[in-house]
This record gives C-alpha cells, structure tokens and sequence, in this order.
C-alpha cells in the first residue's frame, strides 16, 4: 500500500471498530482508535503475511500485548480478509471468536493471546527468539500501552531483548497518555518512555503516532538497527481521530450507543469519504 | 525393569543427573530450549549454557519474563523447558504460566526444584508446600513429582514433546533409589513400589522412600502395607487409586506438600467420586508455612517421616 492507501486502511480500521464495539454497546475504544494508525501500516504491507494462511510458521508476528485493543486488530485482520466482515459483529457475544482482549486460539491472524499486561512483552521476545533461531528472516512486532508500562515485567523484558541483541523484534509503545483511571502521569508518572527505553540499550524513536508516513519511516528505521531491538514510541491521543471520543474524560472502556455511536460513525464515515475523495 | 529399592540413597545427586539429561535432549532435537532464571549452577546446567548459548538460555532473575519468553517459544514452534526453584515457579510468576503460556495453548515443561523440606536450609521463603496446589489447579495441566534418578531421566526425556502445561517437582539433592535405570514409566499411570494387603500408602516424591522404610517396619509388626507411588499427581491414575482402595481398605496418602490440593485431596476426590468405601487419612503440612533448618530436622517438624507414616498406619488398622 502506498502511503494514502495506507490512510484509508487506518480509517476503515477507525470504522470498522467503532461499528464493531457499537454494535455490543460498550468496548475498549479509546485505546482501540490509538494504535489504528500503526495497525494500518504493519497489516498494510509491513508484516510478512498471507491472510489465507495464518498459520504460516515463517510469517511476522504481531503481539498486541494491550490486548484490549483487540478490536482494533480484530478490524485490520478482517479488512485483510482472515476471517469474513460479518465476525466483526460478534465482538464479546456468546460463542464469539472475537473476545474483547486477542486470544490466538480463537482468532485467525491473532498470534499472541493477550491481556494481562505485560505479559505479551515476554512473549513476543520468545517469538522473536524463535524466529533468529530459524534463520529465515521473520520479525515479531510487539504493541505496549504507556500505562502498562507500569507493569515491572515490560522492564524485565526490555533488559533481556537488550542483553539478547534482539534486532528482529520491534515494539511500539501507544503513548496515548490515558490509562483506566485518568492521566498517566497522575496515577505513575512515567517520565520520557523514550529516554527509559534509550537507557535500557534500545534503539529509540519517538514519533507521532497519527503521521503515518513517519511510521513508516519508524519502521524502516527499526530493520536497519543491527544488534538491538529498536522501541518506537507513538505519540497518540487516546480516541485518536474521532474527537467525539477524543474529548471524552476517561475513554478508556465507555458505552458506545445512541448519540455517541451515531455521532463517532459519522466521524468515521467523513474522514474515509475525504481520503477516498482524494485519492 | 525393576524395583531396586533397599533403602540405601542415590549415589548421583539429581541436579547432575538433570544436567546431563537436559543437554543430552537438546542435543538430540535442535528445537529444545532450556530457559533458566540465574539457578543453572545450582541445578547442574552451567556448563550446558556455556557450551551451547543457542539452545541455553539465562534469563537472569527475572521469572515472570522468562516464563512469557517460554510461551512465545513454544508459540513460534520450539519445545522450551524452564527450571527455577519450585516456588519462583509457580508462586512467583502463576499468572504468566496460567495466561502466557496455559491459556495460550501453548506447550512449556516447567521444573520446580526444591520441592518441600528439601528447600532446608533456605528457608520458609523457599519452601514450596503449595506448587502442587497451584498447577493443579490450571485446566489441562499435568502435574509430576520425581521419586527417583531413573524416573527422572525418564520423565525429562517423555515430556519434551507432550502437549499444554506440565509441572515437574524435582529435589536437586537425592532419595532412595527405587527402580533400576530401564526402568518404564508411563505419565499418567502409578507405580506399585511393593505389594501388600492390609493397608496402603500411596505417596510421591520424598515420601515414597519415607512409605517404604515404613513397610519395613510395620513388616515387623506383620502389618503388610502396600506402598503406591503416584508420580503423576494430574491426571491421577484413577483406576489404580480405586483398586488400592478396594483392595485393602485402608488408604494413607503420603506428601512433602500442604494436604490442601496436593495428592492427598486428588487422591480422595477420586475415591469419593467413585463411591469406594475406605479407611482415608492424609499424612503432609498441615496447613503450614515452612522453615529452615536441616532436612531431616523439617521432616520430623512437619510429621514427613518413615516413623510417622508407621503410626498413622496403625491407628488406622
């Protein structure tokens, strides 16, 4: 995908995962619509895939540790035709494959069940360890929140992938500065990400993490870094793009019906008619 | 094939017995990874890691990581086995092995070492009496507890390519030899140590060694006393656990664990569940935390002896 059409993707993500969580009347959209952007860049061309077999053992691996964005990625896979459109309507119903948090034996394309946090830092760096031992070229690309980075074993992990020069694996930190309860900096103020990362032996990058052509850059950076594995930290907005969500306090699992819903599909709706209207 | 048992202990520790079986594995399968958190000294595999750094790997202290770096392992198609001591195993980083890697889907070998009393001098904080407990209580997961060097070796070798979560309890020091070095086990079926008809004690781990000397000495008294070892804890050989039962009326399980959720409990859910009528009892901790002192000092402490096993068979009879 060229740039505009990787625009496009990101909002028909944006869409698809308000449509999606709309549907069941409540979700995790906040963080869901922050990591859309990078979703559309890695599933847009990035990452070494084949939507038919997503079981492919050589293919790249995404590990969506803040696995509350589920349906965010559960929008990207299906847009990429993993699994049919209409899946996306089940979101947390009973007998759904599409549960509220990624769960890889559930769901086609998802590699990592997620959830608990920081724990998806631990095993992608085993995805990734297992990649350098096959030699054939595949990467593991891991997305972190800012407030779970709370969480000591995203610490444990950056020491071990920095001891280890794991150079296939590159992690995106969503820096939407909101977690559950307000503010990341009321709650553990987390200083510059960034700078901890660089501190930690990483290669580090801090970007808007709306601009997608500077993810591609990012990301481009990332497989040029040789020994080390390289930590982009998005600079996001938590609800990032549909402002009626944006300027909702505490975004991070809210009720999405009646005006709201109608008002963020709408959103969604315009910002795809002026990409697609300009392309 | 045989039972050997004579009392007299293990001439190797089992740590260097773990070491050599580790290596020997990842030598014979490139898809093997052993991961340790800064205890390969302590359990024979130092060397391993230095000769072989691709199939080694130190994670440091840092059990919840290394636990994660197992899941994403296996996810990617290796076969990772993972030791520290059993109460970094299992306390320390549950959710990691419960999420990561059990609820995953993914296949990990865990080994706990120091299981109970044999944690000794390192004290209360490193006594694991509630490992058991807590893997058991995992869907799907198989839980071990070594009794003997060959049953080790053996174990090591079956589970590398065994499905979901297995937890092996495994001393680092040595007990009574039991069975010969050609000696089959089957995951998931109990070894009758020795035959008796007036009473059973159907153990694991420390405590079979424990049951046999006290066979010896109740054979004294012409009390004749079958001695069970279930190795595997889950899923509990059923079908042995009801004939023992059935067969002599009178059943003691024998455990270096809290009688909360280890063998005992699996052992008595299977006879209430399958309607046997018995004389039950559970010999193990007491609802106890551990301490530190010498082995044999904790065993008396806690009630885990040969004596004690003898005393409680009696007043059962």
């Amino acid at each position: 995908m060229n740039i505009r059409e990787t625009e496009i993707f990101a909002a028909k993500i944006r869409l698809e995962t308000v449509r999606q969580i709309g549907v069941r009347g409540f979700g995790h959209l906040g963080g869901a619509l922050s990591v859309a952007d990078a979703l559309a860049v890695l599933y847009g061309g990035v990452m070494r895939i084949d939507p038919a077999k997503p079981d492919w053992p050589r293919r790249d691996k995404l590990v969506m540790s803040k696995g509350h964005a589920g349906p965010a990625v559960y929008s990207a896979l299906a847009l990429k035709g993993y699994f049919p459109m209409d899946w996306l309507n089940t979101l947390n119903q009973p007998g759904t494959r599409l549960p509220s948090h990624c769960d890889k034996r559930l769901t086609p394309g998802i590699d990592m069940t997620t959830g608990s946090l920081g724990q998806g830092v631990s095993t992608a760096i085993g995805l990734a360890m297992a990649q350098r031992m096959d030699a054939e070229g595949a990467r593991t690309y891991l997305m972190v929140g800012d407030g779970e980075c709370n969480e000591g074993q995203v610490w444990e992990g950056a020491m071990f992938a920095h001891h280890q020069g794991l150079d296939n694996l590159t992690m995106f930190v969503d820096n939407n500065r909101k977690q559950l309860d307000g503010g990341v900096d009321e709650i553990i103020n987390m200083g510059d990400i960034a700078a901890k990362f660089a501190s930690f032996g990483w290669n580090t990058l801090s970007i808007d993490g709306g601009d997608i052509p500077a993810i591609v850059r990012a990301v481009e950076a990332a497989h040029a870094a040789k020994g080390v594995p390289t930590c982009i930290v998005l600079n996001t907005v938590k609800g990032a793009k549909v402002t009626v969500v944006e300027e909702i306090e505490l975004n991070h699992h809210i009720q999405v019906e009646g005006e709201l819903l109608k008002a963020a599909m709408s959103q969604c709706e315009a910002a795809l008619a002026a990409l697609e209207g300009g392309a | 094939m045989a039972v050997i048992y004579d009392g007299t202990p293990e001439k190797r520790v089992y740590k260097n017995i773990f070491g050599e079986t580790m290596e020997a594995i990842a030598a014979a399968d490139d898809q093997v990874v052993y991961l340790d958190a800064d205890l390969m000294n302590s359990i024979g595999t130092l060397g391993f890691w230095k000769r072989n750094p691709r199939q080694a790997i130190n994670c440091g202290i840092a059990e919840a990581n290394m636990m994660g770096i197992a899941a994403g392992l296996s996810a990617g198609g290796k076969k990772p086995y993972a030791h520290t001591f059993g109460i970094f195993a299992s306390r320390r980083c549950f959710d990691q092995v419960f999420i990561s890697a059990a609820y995953a889907g993914n296949s990990v070998r865990i080994f706990g070492s120091d299981p109970g009393v044999t944690a000794g001098f390192n004290g209360g904080t490193h006594m694991p009496f509630e490992d058991m407990a807590l893997m058991r209580a995992v869907p799907g997961s198989t839980v071990i507890e070594v009794s003997d060097a060959a049953m080790l070796a053996d174990i090591m070798w079956q589970v590398k390519d065994r499905e979901g979560l297995t937890y092996v309890r495994v001393t680092r020091k040595n007990y009574p030899a039991l069975y010969s070095g050609n000696h089959e086990f089957t995951i998931g079926r109990g070894q009758v140590v020795r035959e008796g008809k007036d009473a059973a004690v159907i153990a694991c781990g420390l405590m079979v060694g424990e049951a046999m000397a006290a066979a010896e000495t109740l054979k004294g008294e012409g009390i004749d006393l079958r001695v069970v070892d279930m190795f595997t804890v889950k899923p509990i050989d059923r079908e042995l656990a009801v004939r023992t039962a059935s067969e002599t009326g009178v059943v003691l399980t024998a455990e270096n664990h809290n009688i909360i959720g280890g063998l005992g409990d699996s052992v008595a859910d299977v006879l209430l569940s399958e309607g046997v009528r018995t004389k039950f009892r559970k010999l193990g901790v007491q609802d106890q935390f551990g301490s530190v002192g010498p082995q044999p000092y904790l065993q008396e402490f806690y009630g885990l002896t040969a004596a004690k096993i003898a005393e409680a068979i009696k007043s059962m009879l």
